[in-house]
């Protein structure tokens, strides 16, 4: 059962009680999100259908095409910012030449994925988590219930593979845009030529640069689907509710994915 | 039918429903009144376990619809129709699709057989012309007739009609009324209806019940209901111009 009624304290609880009851409650909220996810990706096959693939596409178009402009300019200076700090670093060792591995690496091993991340929170977790906490608040999730129609495999599955296969792309993208805003800095800042910037860049990104970031960007996508759609669907108590559950899905994504990025750093370096 | 049993609902601090029991017969066309905020809605949702009491059973049949899970929960939901309040339509969808989605979703018919059911039921519901619009694009009466033409569309047993008349224009309250009469008599679809509308409450139901402190104050036939000294009702009939004992007497309804 998806609609659920408010956590409440007893009345006569005391504060012992109700640090340890809310403590509870936070684990359980974990576990039940934990349990949204993995039933989201035991949905994945239902995909195949041709209604279901028609609203998979839709989302695609969503989290993808909708969210480029705003990656497109973040990414673009976070590259630009990024040479122009660092270099101004190496051109006091005249090591600026070097200023494409620089970008490429940092951009490939961190800074795609989590700029990507973060942005699809901000962006694509937030509306998630509105539309689903509107349609909560409106009982259009417990319609569906009422239809026998299961609103994790028809809301939540689709969300998730979109945001698992758009994800990785746009954190590929990402890195090509901040490496692109990287060489023009070094070009006009650093008097770096173009192909000496692309030489560096190539020379130290490795596959495995790639790869990792990629499985850091899949992890955020998951996550951020994951962290909205249960946010969305816990909403309670009108627009005030669904404010709530915007902002709190913002926020437990931006964290989760720092802490997540982390320890997949320490896992592969 | 629907019993329940002792059912005992605490929310925000207060039992909303308090040792509530009642049956309601198959067949029948059982309306639950009674003002804001004492539970009616919530009565309604426990039929079909959109809540789950704190303590006490509701049982639909043999099926103790307030303990059910998975696929068991599911065919119960399956006897039933629900009207929302507000009539709950997926807003990315026309009002076509909104009423096709339980019948694409649910059920192997073909295309045709959808669209024709479809088609049916909006007609039913005298929205066949809005079939194409997106809920956005239509008044709130319309979203909830087109909520009604989901709820009946695969032929339940029971269906569950929350506020079907409030913020309608009087003479589309009296259709919906006759669509809730229609579908009972000639289809025998069992109706529970909450509703404040005295004169649709009086007019469609078999038997009406007003909810008060989180019981039944009175569950009695329209006529009776409206001639009972129980001060909730005559206080709740009053506020709608309906002085006791007297809507039938003047050929208000039935």
């Amino acid at each position: 059962m998806i609609t659920r009624e408010p956590f409440e304290y007893p009345e006569n609880a005391s504060r012992r009680e109700r640090l340890y009851l809310a403590a509870r409650e936070g684990l359980a909220e974990l576990g039940r999100a934990v349990l949204l996810g993995s039933r989201a990706l035991c949905a994945l096959p239902g995909l195949r259908r041709p209604r279901a693939q028609a609203e998979f596409m839709r989302q695609m178009y969503v989290c993808g095409i909708e969210s480029l402009p705003v990656i497109t300019v973040v990414a673009l200076f976070t590259g630009m910012i990024l040479a122009l700090q660092i270099g101004i670093e190496l051109q006091r060792y005249n090591q600026e030449f070097r200023i494409g591995s620089a970008v490429m690496v940092s951009m490939l091993r961190e800074m795609g994925p989590f700029i990507t991340g973060q942005i699809l929170a901000a962006c694509v977790g937030s509306a998630m988590a509105a539309q689903l906490g509107t349609m909560t608040v409106n009982d259009e999730i417990a319609a569906l219930e009422m239809m026998s129609i299961n609103p994790v495999r028809f809301l939540v599955t689709p969300r998730l593979a979109a945001m698992m296969i758009m994800t990785p792309i746009l954190s590929f993208y990402t890195c090509m845009m901040g490496s692109l805003g990287g060489s023009v800095i070094g070009m006009t800042q650093l008097n770096v030529p173009w192909s000496q910037y692309l030489g560096a860049a190539l020379e130290f990104a490795r596959v495995k640069e790639l790869l990792v970031g990629l499985l850091k960007a899949l992890l955020y996508g998951m996550i951020v689907t994951t962290v909205a759609c249960h946010e969305g669907l816990t909403a309670t108590q009108g627009a005030e509710g669904v404010g709530s559950a915007t902002r709190r899905s913002v926020v437990i994504s931006f964290l989760l994915i720092l802490i997540v990025g982390y320890f997949v750093t320490r896992i592969f370096y | 039918m629907i019993r329940f049993d002792n059912i005992v609902k605490r929310l925000g601090g207060r039992n909303v429903l308090d040792g509530l029991s009642f049956e309601i017969r198959t067949g029948e066309v059982f309306v639950i009144v009674g003002p804001s905020g004492t539970g009616k809605s919530v009565t309604l949702r426990h039929m079909v376990q959109l809540l789950r009491p704190t303590s006490g059973t509701v049982w639909v049949d043999d099926v103790a619809a307030s303990e059910v899970d998975g696929d068991e929960l599911e065919k119960l939901r399956e006897r039933f129709g629900y009207l929302f309040q507000g009539g709950a339509l997926l807003t990315w969808l026309t009002v076509a699709e909104n009423v096709a989605l339980p019948l694409q979703e649910k059920t192997d018919l073909p295309e045709d057989e959808i669209a024709r059911r479809v088609q049916e039921a909006l007609e039913m519901v005298d929205l066949a012309e809005a079939a194409d619009q997106y809920p956005s694009e239509i008044s709130g009466g319309m979203q909830k007739r087109a909520g009604l033409a989901r709820a009946i569309v695969r032929r339940p047993e029971i269906v569950l009609y929350d506020e079907p008349t409030s913020g309608l224009d009087p003479v589309t309250a009296r259709t919906i009324d006759r669509l809730i009469q229609h579908l009972n008599r000639n289809l025998g679809v069992t109706s529970v209806v909450v509703t404040h509308d005295m004169q649709g409450a009086l007019s469609i139901g078999h038997r009406v019940a007003m909810l008060h402190g989180g019981r039944f104050v009175e569950v009695a036939t329209p006529r009776a209901f409206a001639a009972s000294s129980q001060p909730e009702v005559q206080q709740f009939l009053a506020a709608q111009y309906i002085s006791r004992g007297t809507f039938f007497a003047e050929g208000g309804a039935r």
